[in-house]
């Protein structure tokens, strides 16, 4: 793993801004793009009330490590991070962290998406949703994968 | 020995997480006829168009080659982010 790149699974909250800090801070870059994904409350049409995330140990590491190493031949990159939470969470809880440095800010916002599209579309994560219906019940569900994430991928391939 | 790991909905559906296949040698598109010969009730789920496999920690195809000491994975399409 190249030395200024940071990839973590953990299943404790996500520090945000130690993550950015840790990122920004001895770059030199001028431009630093972050994304950062939380528990939303709906999803397909029904209200969430929490989320367990499940992962493939080893195979997860992996894949992010390919991920970044595609990232740095296509943009000019100084350091990079990508951190996943796995486990029990709760709404508004962060799923995960992905930062990138370059000297350009375009290079940044790109990567920085290009890196999302790959791991919502590669990175071996499941997530099964607890959700209540009108009367209050709840029960639990696996996402299904969304083709709107592997057309959003399909685009890097076109272009 | 082969280790096979099932992930996710999957998992749930085959009631089972991980197992072990002694002696196993061939193609991953065999080591799957090989589990759904051993298990009927496996066929309708691990065949599924959209179940991904994947031979030491990689995503592969049924022509993968599969021998002792290797790690198989199956699992639906991921949804993390």
């Amino acid at each position: 793993m190249n030395a200024v790149d940071r990839i973590a699974v953990c299943e404790t909250p996500l520090d945000v801004a130690g993550e950015y800090a840790a990122l920004q801070g001895s770059s030199g870059d001028g431009a630093c793009a972050l994304f950062v994904g939380s528990v939303r409350d709906f999803n397909a049409g029904r209200d969430v009330c929490g989320l367990a995330l499940e992962h493939y140990p080893g195979m997860t590491e992996k894949s992010l490590q390919g991920i970044i190493v595609d990232a740095r031949s296509r943009w000019p990159l100084g350091r990079v991070a990508i951190v996943h939470r796995v486990g029990p969470m709760q709404i508004n809880d962060e799923i995960v962290f992905i930062g990138v440095t370059s000297p350009h800010r375009q290079a940044a916002f790109a990567a920085c998406q290009y890196m999302m599209d790959r791991l919502k579309t590669e990175a071996p994560f499941w997530k099964r949703e607890t959700v209540s219906d009108q009367s209050g019940n709840t029960s639990q569900r696996w996402i299904e994968a969304r083709a709107s994430d592997a057309e959003e991928m399909d685009k890097w391939s076109a272009g | 020995m082969v280790k096979v790991l099932f992930f996710a909905r999957l998992r749930q559906q085959l009631g089972r997480g991980e197992m072990t296949l002694a002696d196993f040698s061939g193609s991953l598109g065999d080591l799957r006829e090989t589990l759904c010969e051993q298990h009927p009730d496996w066929r309708a789920h691990l065949q599924r168009e959209d179940i991904r496999m994947a031979v030491n920690q990689a995503l592969a195809d049924t022509g993968e080659r599969v021998q002792a000491g290797d790690e198989v994975a199956f699992f639906p399409p991921v949804t993390g982010g």
